[in-house]
């Protein structure tokens, strides 16, 4: 007698019938939920810009600051005043594309990462590429040495040696009897073989030098220009639908290498082939920024909780979630102390450093 | 769809785990493979989907070398159901680990058409209602039948079976592998099953292959391969086998030979011969 309600219910559960269109109506929805995600959060991101863009000397509202974009591309319906359309295409916008191009790429690079690595820990930041891009700018800053001289001797020097990295990764992901594991140990050993000499650089530096090299490597927005939005934004643009074409492979990636092989998946051919694309655009934008700590870790463990592994709407979504994150630390760094701007490498810190914890607290991490 | 294994070798460096395995799958056919743990049945699987790479011999898709076909293309013609033992899966509905299984046929979205097909799979398999459930949610069982499901929807000719029923209770055991067996009758299908429970094998299979060690010691069918005298040299044991109404014969344990105890007489089951036990004694 006890047991018998349960036993009804279960028995009441499996005899329950459930037609095709149910089945399909709640699949749509389950879908659709997820395309929500992705409309709803561009929205927070359009409100996050238009906040980064009234900040500064001038005073622009939010209203002011959409008008002024939105005046260059529809003079007709739009007005502006020449200080608000000055202030935001010429100051204001070069940093927030750079720090929305920064939050799509970071993003993007740690859901892949991490999904084709098998590995929660894995982002470009723990695998050496930021490490190698370090090196590569202290290398220019503090030894004058590097691939290309001028105005690009920085820049050129990072995404050389991030590059390297990546190539590097790439070299042993190719070997025979290459695991994922592999991958994630030989991205930390390099993190460590570039920091220790990214260290003993600044050991024998001058002093003058050795500081512009640790600002450089605290990830800012500081130096945006239009011409480094259109280098990074290009190359994002180009990653982003290469990376997307791949999403069914890294699905099947999430049920194991064995049973992704069974379903038509080249495994170790799709590792290489994210990982090289990742790889150019990352170095891409951190040769400009510097290293952007956390977001290529946080925004796609963020994302996973809410939408789920599947990727075609996993990898939009984490790259916008970074975005987010990027420039709303870039309004709290330009507010913490004004006028004095804290870089926003050290903010997406503090802010990712906690949230991870609070993640780990609630262990919604289930994923690996 | 016909398969054939010529002279099929595989190891690592200098320790063979398969040795000179010759074999034929035929349209329609239910093959079972038996054999003690580590005797290479999870292995021969594996070379037969193209996972491992063989190191001697050839396997013959239609006539066709395997190793001339590529990974989406092996996909579309054979699929196969891995060892679900102690697995963890990502989150995901079950409706879209069984929409995996579509992956051969599709480009980047997948179309109305194959969301119906994984659903009619479902139905199929008797876990429509699960559709949108966590995939980790579900028991063993259930699981198994998701991995399954995945399989057929990826309408392969050929399926391989890695050891479907092991942690499953009796009636999911049963189920799958009627479920298997309806397919290779209804689909014209044939399917490859590496199993531990000689019963079932002898119940649900045309075929058998017995194997040990890395060879097969005996193929045929279920009363032709398992015999005592089989039993005892491939797993040594000692088993009394009866013919179930005539059937498939039916495998009765009665002791291992681990030690190479001397039975008591008295306690020997009355289907072993004086013969058998003085063969048991030596």
């Amino acid at each position: 007698m006890a047991d018998s309600p349960r036993k009804e219910v279960s028995m009441n559960l499996s005899e329950l019938e459930i037609s095709d269109e149910e089945i399909l109506n709640s699949y749509q929805k389950y879908m659709g939920r997820k395309a929500i995600f992705i409309v709803f959060s561009i929205l927070v991101l359009v409100l996050a810009a238009g906040l980064a863009g009234s900040m500064g000397q001038a005073k622009i509202t939010i209203w002011d600051g959409y008008a002024a974009f939105f005046a260059k591309f529809f003079p007709n319906y739009f007005s502006s005043s020449w200080l608000a359309e000055t202030t935001i295409w010429n100051l204001r916008l070069p940093r927030i594309a750079l720090g929305i191009i920064a939050g799509i790429s970071l993003g993007i690079a740690g859901c892949i990462m991490q999904g084709i690595l098998k590995n929660p820990l894995a982002s470009p930041y723990t695998l050496g590429i930021s490490a190698g891009a370090s090196f590569g700018a202290s290398l220019a800053i503090i030894g004058g040495a590097g691939l290309v001289g001028g105005d690009y001797l920085i820049i050129g020097n990072a995404f050389a040696f991030s590059l390297l990295v990546s190539l590097i990764i790439i070299g042993f992901a190719a070997r025979r009897g290459a695991t994922p594991e592999t991958m994630v140990l030989v991205g930390i050993a390099i993190l460590y073989i570039f920091s220790a000499a990214t260290t003993l650089l600044q050991y024998f530096g001058e002093e003058t030098a050795v500081v512009q090299a640790v600002f450089w490597s605290v990830g800012s927005l500081d130096r945006a220009s239009w011409s480094k939005v259109l280098i990074a934004g290009s190359v994002v643009a180009l990653s982003i639908p290469l990376l997307m074409m791949k999403s069914w492979d890294m699905n099947l990636l999430t049920s194991g290498d064995d049973s992704a092989r069974s379903l038509g998946v080249n495994v170790n051919r799709i590792r290489i082939y994210t990982m090289a694309i990742i790889s150019l655009m990352v170095s891409s934008i951190v040769c400009f920024t510097g290293t952007i700590g956390f977001i290529g870790l946080v925004a796609p463990h963020i994302t996973r909780i809410i939408i789920g592994t599947d990727y075609r709407y996993l990898i939009p979504a984490s790259g916008i979630v970074g975005a987010i994150l990027v420039v709303g630390s870039d309004v709290i760094s330009r507010n913490m102390i004004p006028p004095i701007i804290i870089p926003v490498g050290v903010i997406t810190a503090f802010m990712g450093g906690p949230l991870f914890l609070y993640l780990i607290m609630k262990r919604r991490m289930g994923y690996f | 769809m016909k398969l054939i294994l010529k002279d099929l070798e595989f190891g690592y460096s200098s320790q063979l785990i398969l040795k000179k395995i010759s074999m034929e799958l035929r349209p329609s056919e239910m093959l079972g493979v038996i054999g003690p743990n580590g005797s290479g049945k999870s292995t021969l699987i594996q070379c037969i989907d193209g996972l491992l790479k063989p190191k001697n011999g050839s396997i013959l898709l239609d006539g066709t070398d395997i190793k001339g076909i590529s990974r989406k293309e092996m996909a579309k013609k054979i699929g196969y159901v891995p060892q679900t033992s102690s697995r963890s899966f990502f989150p995901s509905t079950v409706l879209d680990a069984v929409l995996m299984g579509r992956r051969p046929h599709l480009g980047w979205r997948s179309s109305g058409g194959d969301v119906k097909k994984a659903i009619k799979v479902l139905r199929l398999m008797g876990i429509e209602n699960l559709a949108m459930n966590d995939i980790n949610q579900l028991s063993g069982g259930q699981q198994q039948k998701v991995l399954i499901a995945r399989a057929l929807a990826q309408e392969s000719s050929i399926l391989l079976l890695d050891e479907p029923t092991s942690n499953l209770d009796i009636k999911h055991q049963l189920e799958v592998v009627e479920i298997i067996r309806e397919m290779v009758a209804e689909r014209g299908i044939s399917a490859i099953m590496a199993v531990h429970d000689l019963n079932l094998a002898s119940k649900y299979t045309d075929r058998i292959i017995m194997m040990k060690e890395g060879r097969i010691v005996d193929q045929g069918v279920p009363s032709d391969v398992l015999t005592q005298e089989n039993i005892r040299s491939v797993y040594g044991v000692v088993a009394e086998v009866i013919n179930n109404n005539g059937g498939s014969p039916h495998v009765i344990p009665v002791k291992s030979l681990r030690h190479q105890k001397i039975p008591e007489l008295g306690n020997f089951p009355s289907k072993i011969s004086q013969k058998e036990h003085a063969k048991v004694i030596a």
